[in-house]
């Protein structure tokens, strides 16, 4: 195992009597790109915010960088860049503006030819005078971005960064994230994007404010023990609603002309299929992660009851 | 790193401030529209030397005395007879009512009184309840009668002409004993402007960024709170001293307002109260979840000041616990001070006290300020 980058245990956070995040524990290394994935509302913002001590803990402790959580947030803050959910520049400030006071808040050597460097890396060198406020979707996260590692951070913490941005953007994005780990940055992602979560290193999946499962893609869907099939021939809509009904099937859902077909316990599973009517092509098939988070939000749901 | 204060921090933060402000439209309409308006308002509307007003005579001799008297007192252009009676109930209804703003008795022995050389009497009573308008109107009233007096006897006998100078006019000043002029007003407009516009101001700064989420980024970065604090005030400070200065320039050179006292006494209490004031906002602004109650935080303070601290109602015309109450407002003492170097000429050994109580103000503002502020988002 190599350097922890974060290095949290038991991460605990109430609103008003309602525990928002509960005994989180997570640790990242340094280089790594981890996806932090989950439902909306599962505690994922929240958890970032304690880490960059932006909010206090209720219960748990940690370190960010070496840093104790309670007690040395202000070098914790100097040394990580953190990118909000909501784009949250000054819309009223122009681009250069903000990449100016960000420059200043973190008392750069240099501001000026940094802001400069960083508006020639955006390419906004000639709009640098239009408002924040002005720009679409996909530029605002990118300046975010530009914003938030201008500082030269050792720890990236970006917060569901490719919400509403069309698939090219999502893709330069994520090329970016990959250029700058490979420069010695630790990347801590939300996102509920299952694409992104192929594109860390390791995931970590939270459900109702717990931590559910971690590890590399692989091993958190073989740590699912899930096995799937693919149905395809005629009548599929009846035959789905009878396999939904048979037990042994946790997730039926269609795909086009086929029917995906998940469940845990694979000779009850395949007994069910064998019933479910004649002429069908029955095949297995590779299990998704999208299939390991259906099944984990409904067996969340089961807990909370 | 994570020094109190940092002034790369700080000039950064205050660049960003004065950037926004300039393009805040609203802010500029508070900053020189509401000081204008407030002007114009009070100072233009209200005229300090009103003519014309509607007055009940109450009389039951008519001789030559009365008649004199009535008519020297509409010569002066203050006074307009619309009601003439014998019944002091009927003119105690009409000022009551406010169909007039004045009653003149004139006492049934007036004309007796004269001939025998006696100290005659007449009784005006005026409605001060808007005291600027009455004051000229009872300014006017010794020399008027004792002239008009003087010429019905035609200097005549001696007895008369001493009874004419013995005439004594009897005013009472009803409703409202202070009796607030002109000069009175524009002075405290200052302070009410400053407390309006200073206090909305500040209360949004940091309301307005909890509102946008950008209060998240900036606590993402390495500020302490000292720099948020003074970066939220400084600009409002400059803007309050634009105000001072439009302020100050109309009371002086449009409204003609007397400044008896020494400049630095006046400016020094106003730099004590504007600090009052932001910081008061900057506390309001960390209660406030939204701008909207950011407003309405500081209408709760506003509308006390401008009712309690002695610029609409004469303080010590209030009860006690008005009072009381009137005496935890900064714009109440703001007002004494200001009224005291401005029109009477006070040094700062006449106001150091109300001095001291609004740097009290400050202290207790920036304490509550300080300890509100949250490094977190909790
Ligand atoms: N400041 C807050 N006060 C009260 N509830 C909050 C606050 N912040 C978040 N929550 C609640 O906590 C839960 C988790 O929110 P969040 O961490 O934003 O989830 P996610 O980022 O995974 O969508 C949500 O139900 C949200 O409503
Ligand atoms: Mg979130």
């Amino acid at each position: 195992m190599g350097e922890a980058v974060i290095d949290v245990r038991h991460l605990t956070k109430r609103f008003g009597g309602r525990t928002v995040v509960d005994d989180v524990s997570m640790r990242v290394n340094r280089g790594e790109i981890v996806g932090f994935l989950g439902p909306n509302g599962s505690g994922k913002t929240t958890t970032i915010r304690m880490m960059c001590g932006l909010l206090t803990l209720d219960a748990g402790e940690g370190r960010v960088l070496g840093f104790d959580l309670a007690t040395e947030t202000a070098a914790i803050k100097a040394e990580v860049g953190y990118m909000t959910q909501r784009f949250s520049l000054y819309e009223d400030l122009s681009i250069e503006e903000n990449l100016r006071l960000v420059a200043g808040l973190y008392a750069l050597p240099c501001p000026r030819e940094t802001v400069a460097a960083t508006l020639g890396g955006l390419g906004l060198t000639s709009r640098r005078r239009q408002l924040a406020g002005a720009l679409s979707g996909g530029w605002k996260q990118r300046l975010a971005l530009a914003a938030c590692v201008m500082h030269g951070p050792k720890l990236l913490l970006l917060d569901e960064p490719t919400a509403g941005v069309d698939p090219k953007a999502r893709r330069e994005f994520w090329d970016e994230i990959h250029r700058l780990a490979a420069g010695g940055m630790t990347v801590l992602v939300s996102t509920h994007y299952m694409d992104e979560a192929e594109r860390c290193h390791r995931i970590s999946y939270i459900a109702y404010g717990r931590l559910i499962a971690e590890g590399t893609v692989a091993e958190v869907i073989e740590g699912a023990g899930l096995h799937t099939f693919v149905v395809s021939g005629p009548g599929l809509d009846a035959v789905a609603r009878r396999l939904r009904a048979a037990p042994g099937v946790d997730q039926v859902a269609a795909f086009g002309v086929t029917l995906h077909v998940v469940g845990r316990d694979r000779a009850a599973l395949e007994a069910a299929l064998a019933a479910a009517g004649p002429g069908l092509a029955i095949a297995p098939a590779e299990t998704s992660l999208e299939d390991v988070f259906i099944q984990f939000m409904g067996a969340a749901t089961d807990n909370m009851g | 790193m994570s020094a109190v204060l940092s002034f790369r921090r700080l000039g950064a933060l205050l660049a960003k401030e004065f950037t926004q402000m300039r393009r805040d439209r609203v802010t500029f309409a508070m900053m020189l529209g509401v000081p204008l308006t407030q002007l114009l308002l009070f100072g233009f509307a209200i005229n300090n030397d009103p003519k014309g007003l509607p007055a009940a005579i109450v009389t039951t001799s008519h001789d030559q005395y009365s008649r004199a008297m009535i008519s020297a007192l509409e010569l002066t252009g203050y006074y307009r007879f619309t009601h003439v009676t014998d019944s002091a109930a009927e003119a105690e209804d009409l000022i009551t009512r406010g169909d007039v703003a004045f009653v003149v008795t004139i006492p049934s022995d007036f004309g007796v009184r004269v001939e025998r050389g006696e100290a005659p009497r007449i009784l005006v009573e005026a409605d001060a309840t808007d005291p600027a308008a009455a004051s000229g109107a009872i300014g006017t009233l010794g020399t008027v009668a004792g002239e008009a007096l003087l010429r019905a006897t035609g200097r005549e006998a001696d007895a008369e002409a001493e009874a004419a100078r013995r005439l004594e006019v009897v005013v009472h000043r009803r409703y409202n004993p202070e009796g607030i002029s002109q000069f009175n007003i524009v002075p405290g407009l200052l302070g009410v402007i400053l407390q309006m516009t200073m206090v909305m101001m500040t209360s949004m700064a940091l309301t307005r960024e909890r509102e946008r989420g950008t209060l998240e980024t900036l606590l993402a970065m390495p500020v302490s709170p000292t720099e948020v604090m003074l970066a939220k005030i400084l600009p409002y400070l400059a803007v309050g001293a634009a105000q001072v200065t439009l302020v100050l320039g109309a009371a002086r050179w449009i409204f003609g307002v007397p400044f008896v006292g020494a400049m630095s006494v006046l400016l020094g209490a106003i730099f004590v109260f504007v600090l009052a004031l932001v910081l008061l906002g900057y506390a309001i602004s960390s209660f406030a979840r939204s701008q909207m109650q950011a407003m309405q935080l500081t209408f709760f303070f506003f509308l006390p000041s401008i009712l309690l601290s002695g610029f609409m109602f004469p303080f010590r015309g209030m009860p006690p616990w008005a009072q009381a109450f009137g005496e935890i407002l900064p714009l109440t003492h703001f007002n004494r001070i200001i009224r005291a170097v401005m029109l009477k000429g006070a040094d700062l050994r006449g106001v150091g006290g109300e001095m001291l109580v609004l740097a009290l103000f400050v202290l207790i503002y920036a304490a509550i300020a300080l300890a509100r502020y949250r490094r977190t988002l909790d």
